[in-house]
């Protein structure tokens, strides 16, 4: 049995349950073990889903069917967009963006005006969805405590004006636990994770009760409602309303990230990057799974309570209720409990950094100087009005739901603040993409767009809940057809959401880029363009310093961060700076442009961009620059930034000309080397037999009594070795030439039978001193080709008298074998000799290199034979190899293509 | 020095741009009657939706992207 003990009982608990949560996160925090991971950061963007979602979506699907889900969608393919979140949050941490007002405001200049604007859309826009939080909260405990019978007022007080004093005491501990508004709240983001894994269980298990326990799952359900006409039609879109679906999507994509709370988590409490690699699928993961039993609890509550007027947006309580499960009738209520919280949590927290910043500050700045100034320390000062605001916004949200009560203004106006701040769009977008849009354009299209969004759709929400005359929605203003609140100009037949997206959109937009083309930015505008739209690739190093010129003193500018910030945290700030620009003590810093961009950026975390600029801009003497002179600047940054890309270019060619040209010293010095090599090797060969001419001719010459015999034998050999010299000396003449491609070659029409036949007979003579058989099988009229003859006929015979070289006299047999094959002439010369190892069969075709032991033996030949007989046979196209085996004779083959036959 | 495109984000915002047609009409009144009892159009919508998420996964834990 459900009292209303239990339920404030349970409901305490929870929330003691999240105290706890954020104090372990923010306890983590502080000893620097953060707990917000990936996955926390994900599941904290679910702040998405507030009671809007946890109660509303049913009610929705139960008049719209499936166009709930364009909620949901929109949100999916907006963070797909990575590179555009991603681009927002580097600009954040760079420029210390507090919130999505100081965002547009630093873009456009730090304009307080502009900053001012944004923050009153917002809270317009806003506000009332807070107002609904408060009213889903306090109808579900009347749910409960309606169906348990026991509806006596428990608390004295009013339970909801209770829970929003709880809810801004929440706010307070963990939202302002720091002055510098860009430093996260750990403890809050980890409340609100948990708080999505809460709402997401207690959904989904409602869910599962419903379709498995009270029906027989998803195809039962479904059945059941087509048997009915009225049922049936849930079931299917109504592509009449194709445009508002694409509408909705197009809102909620844009709700996505310009909510206030929406920019707080995603951006400003963002710790890294590389969470949103996680969270681009896990977040839209959650939408789905809590969205799968939205149709299904619409369709069996519409089917369980049919007729009995059960409101639709309680279903996820009676349902449960009517089955008498109470404990998850409960847990439900806890489910929805914490959809409230969180958003209002962070919602309160976001609206109040800009309400402080960005409303307040700037009129105690301007209006009560005096006042400002006596103070030393207004630190404290700053945190009591975010305090305050926190207050002051959960009080604005509780009153208005108390005057609205079940008004029309209440139940639509979730998506009337989407309405609201997809406002910011053209200029968030613009800011980030477009250099050329100026604050003047980003103030008429802020302006036109609020008019017109206020003109469609909020107020017309307020003449349906009578608090003011309907005549501008029925019959326009002034009675003016034209000006039909919500079929302006004659535009009918749309909703009104999709409405009011398509003129303020195209009044909006229409000013931001109309104004923008048509105004000049002045000099803070500019660099601030350059800032933001460029901040992959500005290079803060070099152009910061030269963006500012004036004079500053350093003890104005430490005594103004000691006021905002308060003395202890200034100078932790001025230390860690002092230590990032590697000097011991901040004192001895000058007070340079890089110092007031430190001061100012400082500043700028506690009170805003444009108040921190208005600061500064009081103690320090800025030299305006003027607008030429900052684009000249910005210019020469860019200009630079090209000129490094071409040096970068230039210096990757010059280092790959380097590599190459390293590459062809290595082969010139190797050449030089192998010529080296050649010539130690030819003077070498040169002078075995010039030494053994000499000392012969010396002994004839001393000895003038020498037999007869023994002359003519010395004077055959140095016949012979003359001969060996002369050969050697043609051969070196011979390759040089071919190497060096200057031989003469006449090319004809060659009959290689007839080349073989006549080699053969040439040196027949060898053959038969060394009794070694010759034999031959070539064809009577061989194989012709184009080729020089005396050339070939050279190949043939250094083939010939190196086989027979080789084989043993006696037994020797050499066998020449010509054939064609494959458009080749293929020449054979097979011996009987020793064979060769592998090696030798690659060594040998190197110059100078001859075949057996050249240490021991003889030297049998000149080295230069073989080398000589494939240059010739590589120029005729052909090839020259050897197949051999060490004991089973060498066969030397080469090959010489045939003439391509004629057409 | 000179920024590549990072091939992740092109990938993720390349399946957005793919989900647009798909999630909008007149793609979305293809689906008609019913699979297994269930509308084809809530099967159609829930599995563009899975099949996008599922990719968006694969895409952005990939190892070395």
């Amino acid at each position: 049995m459900l009292s209303g003990w239990f339920i404030a009982i349970v409901a305490t608990a929870y929330l003691g349950l999240l105290f706890a949560v954020a104090r372990f996160g923010d306890a983590r925090a502080d000893a620097g073990k953060s707990i917000i991971s990936a996955n926390v950061y994900a599941l904290s963007l679910a702040v998405y889903c507030t009671s809007w979602t946890f109660y509303g979506s049913v009610g929705r699907a139960t008049s719209g069917g499936l166009s709930f889900l364009t909620i949901y969608l929109g949100p999916t393919l907006m963070l797909l967009c990575v590179g555009v979140i991603i681009k927002m949050i580097r600009i954040s941490k760079a420029q210390r963006i507090t919130s999505i007002a100081d965002f547009i405001a630093s873009r456009y200049g730090k304009s307080q005006l502009l900053a001012g604007m944004v923050t009153v859309i917002a809270v317009i826009g806003v506000v009332p969805y807070i107002a609904l939080q408060l009213k889903a909260m306090a109808a579900s405990v009347d749910v409960l405590l309606d169906h348990s019978g026991s509806s006596v007022e428990v608390w004295g007080l009013d339970s909801t004006f209770l829970m929003a004093v709880v809810l801004a005491f929440f706010s307070i501990l963990f939202g302002t636990r720091h002055l510098d508004a860009t430093e996260r709240h750990e403890g809050m983001v980890a409340a609100v994770a948990f708080e999505s894994v809460v709402k997401i269980v207690a959904f989904m298990a409602v869910g599962l009760f419903v379709t498995y326990g009270m029906y027989g799952g998803l195809g039962d359900l479904f059945l059941r409602a087509a048997e009915s006409p009225e049922l049936g039609r849930l079931l299917q879109l109504d592509s009449s309303r194709a445009g508002t679906w694409t509408a909705l999507i197009v809102l909620s994509g844009l709700a996505i990230i310009f909510l206030p709370r929406q920019f707080q988590i995603i951006v400003v409490e963002n710790v890294d990057e590389s969470h949103l690699k996680r969270a681009v699928w896990l977040f839209p993961l959650y939408l789905l799974l809590i969205n799968i039993f939205v149709l299904p609890l619409a369709l069996g509550g519409l089917l369980h309570f049919g007729g009995q007027g059960v409101n639709p947006d309680t279903f996820v309580l009676t349902l449960p209720l009517a089955r008498g499960a109470e404990a998850l009738a409960l847990l439900a209520f806890i489910g929805g409990l914490s959809a409230a919280t969180g958003m209002v949590i962070v919602e309160t927290i976001a609206l109040s950094t800009m309400v402080c910043n960005d409303l307040v500050m700037p009129i105690l700045l301007r209006s009560t100087g005096k006042f400002v100034e006596k103070r030393n320390d207004l630190s404290g000062l700053l945190i009591g009005i975010r305090r305050a605001a926190i207050a002051l916004i959960l009080l604005l949200g509780y009153i208005y739901f108390r005057a609205a009560g079940e008004a029309y203004a209440l139940v639509g106006i979730g998506l009337i603040s989407f309405a609201a701040v997809a406002q910011f769009a053209p200029a968030m977008f613009g800011g980030m993409y477009w250099k050329q849009g100026t604050r003047a354009g980003a103030v008429a299209g802020l302006l036109s767009g609020f008019v017109v969004w206020l003109y469609t759709l909020l107020l017309p929400s307020f003449a349906k809940s009578g608090w003011m005359p309907s005549g501008f929605v029925e019959n326009g203003l002034f009675g003016i057809g034209w000006l039909k609140a919500q079929a302006l100009f004659g535009l009918s037949g749309l909703d009104e959401i999709s409405h009011c997206l398509w003129w303020s959109m195209l009044a909006n937009i229409g000013a931001y880029v109309a104004v923008s083309l048509n105004s000049r930015p002045d000099a803070v505008e500019a660099s601030q363009a350059e800032r933001f739209v460029d901040v992959f690739r500005f290079d803060a190093r070099n152009t910061e310093a030269r963006l500012w010129r004036g004079k500053a003193s350093p003890d104005a500018l430490v005594q103004l961060l000691e006021r905002f910030l308060g003395a202890a945290r200034a100078r932790q700030q001025l230390a860690t700076y002092a230590s990032s620009r590697r000097a011991t003590d901040w004192r001895s810093l000058p007070a340079d442009a890089d110092f007031v961009q430190f001061a100012e950026a400082e500043l700028a975390g506690a009170i805003g961009s444009a108040s921190a600029r208005v600061m500064v801009a009081s103690v320090a003497q800025e030299e305006d620059l003027g607008l030429e002179e900052v684009l000249d600047i910005l210019d020469e940054a860019t200009q630079v930034r090209a000129h490094s890309r071409e040096l970068e270019a230039k210096q990757q060619e010059l280092e790959a000309a380097t590599a190459e040209l390293r590459e062809a010293n290595e082969r010139l010095r190797e050449l030089d080397r192998m010529k080296d090599d050649f010539i130690s090797t030819v003077t070498h060969e040169l002078r075995t037999p010039l030494t053994s001419i000499r000392a012969l001719s010396e002994m004839l010459h001393e000895d003038p009594r020498l037999e007869l015999a023994a002359r003519t034998r010395f004077l055959s050999i140095i016949v012979n070795e003359a001969e060996r010299l002369t050969r050697l000396i043609n051969q070196i003449l011979d390759m040089a030439k071919l190497e060096s491609g200057r031989a003469e070659w006449t090319t004809g029409e060659v009959d290689l039978g007839e080349v073989a036949r006549e080699s053969m007979a040439s040196v027949e003579q060898l053959f038969r001193e060394k009794d070694v058989a010759l034999s031959g099988d070539i064809p009577e009229s061989g194989p012709v080709v184009l080729a020089d003859r005396d050339r070939l006929t050279q190949v043939m015979i250094n083939l010939l008298s190196n086989a027979v070289k080789f084989v043993p006299g006696g037994e020797g047999k050499v066998h020449v074998k010509l054939g064609t094959a494959a458009g080749l002439v293929r020449v054979e010369v097979r011996d009987n000799g020793p064979g060769l190892t592998a090696e030798e069969s690659s060594v040998i075709f190197e110059k100078f290199r001859q075949g057996g032991n050249t240490m021991t033996d003889k030297p049998q030949g000149t080295g230069l034979g073989l080398p000589i007989s494939r240059q010739i046979v590589e120029y005729f196209g052909g090839n020259l190899w050897v197949e051999s085996a060490p004991g089973a004779g060498a066969n030397f083959i080469f090959t010489v293509p045939l003439p391509a036959p004629e057409e | 020095m000179v920024k590549r495109a990072n091939p992740t984000r092109q990938r993720l915002a390349a399946l957005g741009l793919l989900g647009v047609p798909l999630l909008t009409y007149p793609l979305l009144s293809l689906p008609g009657g019913e699979v297994a009892g269930i509308p084809a159009t809530y099967l159609y919508l829930f599995g563009i939706w899975a099949g996008l998420i599922a990719l968006a996964a694969w895409v952005a834990e990939r190892r070395g992207s």
